[in-house]
């Protein structure tokens, strides 16, 4: 049992007890480090102001990511290789480039969500790739700023890829934390500074650790990316007395093609499965780029996302649509059953004590078949959904064979729409049938409420977007986006 | 003329010096801030046995406490003090203008997150786990939460206002054509990216010293000081800089900095307060929701002759600093447009929610898009474009020249913006082609519009149109820079530098800018309504001018030479033929025992106003500018896009174009804001349910436009500003008014073009849909 952890910071290593397991980096960092160059503004990963870069190895590759510091656990550090913005001025006390591009570019007013903004375009420029405006308007979507307007910002992104490019030495970066692999697992036992009860975190290294340490702990926290589970201590200010973390799990983090599916792993990132997942189907590779800021999608999981059973959470619906499939694993026993028989209630899913989410299977494409998600919300970039809508239709000749709709922001869970698939069902795929579909919605579901949307809006949308799905298809308009790559002809 | 009696080799001797006025420099704080290096409040070194506050709420939007028992908060682990009404020492006050505000509830709470108690503990965390053990019984009373419902049991914080001209009666029956509506308009969270902080360190005899921030150290002292039951002498405020402030701590931030320290002297340890955002959301003021209806008259060319306005603004439970925002409602009601026969009705609605509070533009924003909406509802009316409308009513011509409030205009350049932002963008090419896009597109809609503001400058409250300066001149001849203005983001103080610098004739670097701070310079007044440069760069460039004339003289007296052969420039002093460098002057002038420190002081002039008749001159002067915005919209979903934004604004003759040119597109960005995304949601019981990030949704860097061009409009001001230099933090917030016209154009593309759609502010996708059904409801009824 070790109760220190091990990173480097800014090229330092630091070594280091932790009192408390579910503490901030944000927090250890301005409070107990005397790094205040990281902000707090509003501590549920959505504004950005506490971007700090990771870097951590994947197999022998070292990635660097930006990721949100206030709604990561301090344990979460271990074995990583860690930039704040004190860390970017070169050894002659000069600016770095990304620095210097934000000064000379006038990109800082009141500077609080500066250094946000500098690290998310340094976890970039260390990943090199384009800096065109586009992919810089999407590295950003998760830094708010409120004096800039934000143009210098990107025009700084875009000085930055034009003039400088990553010296950094990702090789000896790899060797240094190759030396911090751990041979046992992380376990910190603590006292909680609020209850003075025990609080224990565990990072098991292999599936089987973590299957074994959930049948001892059925009662854990799983914690995968901490995109939720962080708020529940930031926001709700829950006492997680025990954690276990898939962060060192190395053999949950696979992403492969087999016998007509694509198997992903419980532990890979939003970002990795998006690019996968985006390249089979477009429209889920946007709707996953919308899900979640580039700091949200290097932290949460695909996996997390679905277990965690939101009736909001963006990726179900499409996957319902697509009639994926997931692995439950408790101990050394597997099940497999259909992502939509796994919601059963609000907060609750089909999942047993110690029983954890091990893989989700989402089928390959296939000739016939018309797929279409649309993600409905007060903003476009780095919002929940009011509606998260999927379909997937397949025809034989002219008639439908085939119907998949799922919602998500319109029942107490992920939900087929079954009646609006039965009013498609053998029919000619024409308006008349879609105009059909949509009135039988209204049986299909009776939404809430809420800030985010009223019911009747939630309803109409959603039957809106059943005659989107069929004009982008079968209408002669082509696609109708405003965002996205669909978007360019607006 | 004196360059060219310079001899040729000491022409490189006259370079300009960096960061005079009108360079566009960088902040001065720009390297600081990319560094982490920026101090911010909360960034300080925490002092030893510091104690971190945490307040209570109110779970209920108005009730009675009928009994409260804080034991177990007072024995929860970590906690030094509880605090309640009855243990602030002073008084438990803390109302901007009016005593209307109690600091924590005494006996009864006004708004749901009202603060009821606060608690002192060893750490954030102790401090709010302690605070839920509270045993609070309440009595819930009848709670008044929306506009209607005050207006209905005439709640109001005074009697109606109202202001006027001419004959709107007579005229609204004469006109050929007359129209009436109304416009919803949803308040705004400022979200400054740093919530309220306050550190309060405690000092001998009893006094406080604050670190905080805020847009208002003056009055924050003054009234920690009522608190604490001191005079003003024992506290001192001091502010560095803020992470964003927008109005939101221009009085907000009192209540924090009162509470640490009423809990630093208790303590007698240091206190800070530092809001999440959930509670920053929840317990400070917003920008004042409205209702605006309107009565209008108007020829066949859409010239308005008559037009009633009555404006209903929710002020919450407490005056704050309501009255002022609504007056300027009530000022901006006209915005560019001439009003022949006018009167504006002005309702100040009480209500059982959190007091709002002064917010970029403050009032004004509500009456602009009042008068914005008129045009349009005007040019549906008559089947005219829009811009036609708005050009037939603009400030111009003959007689047309008096405000609602009788002041004339005598600096109108809003028709020459208007004519040149028209000719720059091709406006009928780019009205043609949104035409085109419609007819061939029935899914998306496109809309395109172009509004004018005109902004007027000064406090509407006269006395506050005052600033002090501190400039002192070390012997090394680097400058030490001080004024009552903040730092919040806008570039204040490179802008005052800058000032300093040019009047030195030094470069920038050669100013340190200072913290704000009380015991420098006193009685300040906030840094708001765009005045920040106007006041404090008159006041600094005084104190520099004191002492540069200390310095004239004495060279003068030392050299025997009149003083217009005495030149400052280029960081040297020119005398006769002959120069020295700026510092070596400064320490020959040390050792002949000259004063090199200097207060300076400013007042505006020519301003009165006459609040019971609501007539008089209360601007000094007036900024313009226009925008023409293009935005997309989704028939089926209701989504829209800002496609394009062509800006032409006029800041005078710009201090620093850099500077202002943020200004105009943050400002533009974050009234875009307000009218599209930004949505506030309160439940029955008046909670808010939109307090973070997560569910309050401002603009990301993808909704700003792509074509997003700024041009400043070449001006002067014709006033003695500084440097003829116009305001600019709060004007270009209107320009976004045109994106909302634009949404309205793509909505109002759905009927016959006659049909004015229902849509209220902000436009969130779901309003746009409602407006797009209601429209083609109406045309399908018109078919049937």
């Amino acid at each position: 049992m070790s109760d220190s952890i091990r990173f480097y910071l800014n090229g330092t290593l630091i070594e280091r007890p932790v009192s408390d397991s579910t503490q901030s980096v944000l927090s250890a960092l301005r409070y107990g480090m005397r790094l205040t160059g990281t902000k707090e503004g509003c501590a549920e990963g959505d504004c950005g102001a506490c971007t700090l870069v990771l870097g951590s190895l994947e197999g022998d590759k070292l990635r660097y990511r930006a990721v949100n510091a206030c709604i990561l656990f301090l344990p979460e550090l271990d074995g990583k290789d860690v930039y704040t913005v004190e860390g970017l001025r070169r050894a002659d006390g000069t600016l770095h480039p990304v620095q210097q591009a934000m000064v000379d570019l006038h990109a800082s007013q009141c500077g609080f969500c500066t250094p946000g903004f500098v690290m998310a375009l340094y976890a970039h420029y260390l990943n090199g790739g384009s800096f065109e405006r586009a992919v810089l308007k999407d590295v950003v979507a998760g830094n708010l700023c409120r004096c800039t307007g934000y143009g210098p910002i990107l025009d700084a992104g875009e000085r930055i890829g034009k003039e400088a490019s990553s010296d950094h030495d990702h090789h000896g970066a790899a060797k240094r934390l190759s030396a911090l692999k751990r041979d046992v697992p992380l376990d910190i036992v603590a006292t909680c500074p609020i209850s003075g009860k025990p609080k224990r975190y565990q990072a098991p290294l292999s599936s089987d650790e973590l299957a074994h340490m959930l049948v001892e702990a059925p009662d854990a926290v799983l914690l995968a990316g901490g995109t939720d589970v962080g708020l529940w201590v930031t926001k709700q200010h829950k006492r997680l007395d025990h954690v276990i973390s898939l962060t060192a799990v190395e053999d949950l983090r696979f992403i492969r093609e087999r016998d007509g599916w694509l198997e992903i792993g419980a532990g890979v990132r939003h970002s990795n499965a998006m690019d996968r997942l985006g390249a089979l189907y477009p429209d889920l590779g946007e709707l996953l780029r919308r899900f979640g800021s580039v700091q949200v999608r290097n932290s949460g999981t695909l996996g997390g996302n679905i277990a965690n059973g939101s009736p909001i959470g963006d990726s179900p619906p499409p996957l319902i649509a697509l009639g994926a499939r997931i692995v439950l694993r408790r101990g050394d026993v597997r099940r497999e059953l259909a992502l939509e028989d796994f919601y059963i209630d609000y907060g609750k899913q089909d999942r047993q004590a110690g029983e954890f989410l091990e893989s989700v299977h989402v089928p390959l494409p296939i000739a016939d078949r018309i797929f279409k998600c649309y993600k409905i919300s007060k903003r476009f970039d780095q919002d929940i959904s009011a509606v998260c809508a999927a379909f997937s239709i397949r025809l034989e000749g002219d008639r439908v064979c085939e119907a998949r709709i799922a919602f998500g922001g319109m029942a107490a869970t992920p939900k087929r729409a079954s009646r609006a698939e039965s009013a498609l069902m053998g029919q000619k795929f024409t308006e008349a049938t879609m105009r059909q579909a949509m009135k039988k919605l209204a049986d299909d579901f009776a939404p809430i409420t809420d800030m985010r949307a009223s019911a009747d809006y939630r309803l109409k949308v959603a039957q809106n977007l059943l005659l989107k799905a069929w004009l982008e298809s079968a209408g002669d308009e082509g696609p109708l986006r405003l965002v996205g790559k669909e978007a360019a002809h607006v | 003329m004196s360059d060219q009696s310079m001899a040729p080799d000491t022409a490189s001797l006259c370079d300009p010096i960096h960061g005079g006025v009108a360079q566009p420099i960088t902040h001065d704080s720009a390297h600081k801030h990319v560094a982490g290096a920026a101090f911010y409040v909360d960034d300080l070194p925490e002092p030893q046995d510091m104690l971190h506050l945490y307040a209570a709420q109110s779970p209920h939007a108005h009730a009675r406490i009928t009994s409260m028992n804080l034991d177990a908060v007072r024995q929860a682990s970590g906690v030094v003090a509880v605090i309640t009404a009855a243990d602030i020492p002073g008084h438990n006050q803390i109302g901007a203008v009016f005593k209307d505000e109690p600091l924590l509830a005494d006996g009864e709470v006004f708004y749901n997150g009202h603060p009821v108690f606060v608690v002192a503990a060893k750490s954030i965390e102790q401090a709010r786990a302690a605070a839920a053990l509270a045993k609070i019984d309440y009595e819930v009373l009848p709670a008044i939460l929306g506009i209607k419902d005050a207006h209905e049991a005439q709640s109001y914080l005074e009697p109606p206002q109202s202001m006027g001209r001419g004959d709107v009666k007579t005229a609204l029956n004469r006109a050929p054509h007359r129209l009436s509506g109304h416009l919803s308009v949803n308040g705004q969270d400022h979200f400054y990216l740093e919530g309220q902080v306050s550190l309060a360190i405690p000092g001998e005899d009893g006094d406080v010293h604050v670190y905080s921030s805020t847009q208002h150290p003056s009055e924050l002292q003054h009234l920690v000081a009522e608190v604490l039951g001191v005079a003003s002498h024992s506290v001192t405020v001091e502010v560095r800089r803020m992470g964003g402030g927008f109005g939101g701590k221009e009085s907000q931030a009192a209540i924090f900095a009162a509470l640490a320290a009423v809990a630093a002297k208790r303590t007698g340890r240091a206190a800070k307060f530092r809001l999440d955002r959930d509670d920053d959301m929840i317990i400070t003021g917003k920008r004042h929701e409205a209702e605006i209806a309107y009565d209008v008259s108007f020829d066949t060319d859409g010239r308005i002759d008559g037009i009633r306005f009555e404006q209903f603004i929710k002020c919450g439970y407490a005056a704050d600093l309501s009255l002022a925002v609504s007056d300027r409602a009530m000022f901006h009601a006209d915005n560019a447009y001439y009003l022949p026969n006018v009167e504006i009705k002005s309702f100040r609605c009480r209500t059982n929610t959190v007091s709002n509070t002064a917010f970029r533009g403050f009032g004004g924003p509500q009456g602009v898009i009042g008068i914005e909406r008129v045009m349009d509802a005007i040019a549906l009316h008559l089947g005219l474009d829009a811009l036609q409308v708005r050009k037939a009513n603009l400030y111009g011509g003959p007689g047309r020249d008096v405000t609602p409030y009788h002041q004339q205009v005598t600096d109108n350049v809003i028709p020459e913006i208007i004519g040149a932002l028209e000719k720059e963008t091709d406006y009928a090419k780019r009205r043609a082609a949104v035409k085109a896009f419609n007819a061939a597109h029935r899914w998306q809609k496109k809309g395109l519009a172009l509004t004018p503001v005109k902004f007027g400058i000064s406090f509407t409250t006269k006395h506050l149109n005052q600033a002090g300066a501190l400039v002192h001149v070390y012997s090394d001849g680097s400058v030490h820079l001080n004024h009552g203005g903040t730092e919040m983001g806008q570039g204040l103080m490179v802008k005052v530098a800058q000032v300093v610098a040019e009047e030195f004739q030094i470069d920038v670097d050669r100013v340190k800018v200072t913290a704000t701070h009380t015991g420098k310079v006193p009685n300040t007044s906030a840094t708001a309504a765009s005045s920040g440069s106007d006041l404090n760069g008159m006041a600094a460039q005084a104190a520099a001018r004191t002492i540069k004339e200390r310095l004239v003289d004495f060279i003068a007296e030392s050299r025997g030479l009149p003083k217009d052969q005495i030149r400052f420039q280029s960081n040297k002093v020119f005398i006769g033929n002959d120069f020295v460098t700026f510092d070596d002057l400064v320490h020959e002038a040390y050792l002949a025992r000259i004063s090199l420190s200097s207060t300076g002081f400013y007042k505006t002039p020519d301003i009165h106003y006459d609040r019971d008749s609501h007539t008089g001159r209360p601007f000094y002067y007036f900024a313009y500018g226009a925008a023409l915005s293009e935005v997309v919209i989704d028939v089926l979903t209701g989504e829209s896009r800002v496609l394009a934004v062509d800006i032409l604004h006029d800041v005078g003759r710009s201090l620093n174009p850099a500077v202002d040119l943020g200004q105009i597109e943050g400002g533009f960005i974050q009234g875009m804001g307000w009218l599209t995304t930004e949505e506030l949601v309160s439940d029955a019981e008046g909670r808010l349910r939109t307090h973070a990030p997560s569910t309050y949704k401002i603009p990301v860097a993808s909704d700003r436009p792509d074509a997003f061009n700024i041009t400043l409009f070449s001006n002067t001001n014709r006033e003695a500003t500084i440097h003829r230099s116009k305001a600019v933090g709060e004007p270009p917030f209107m320009l976004a008014v045109s994106v909302h016209s634009a949404l309205l154009d793509a909505v109002a593309s759905l009927g016959d073009g006659t049909q004015l759609p229902p849509l209220d502010a902000p436009a969130t996708p779901e309003a746009i849909l409602r407006a797009v059904e209601a429209v083609t409801a109406q045309n399908e009824r018109g078919d049937g």
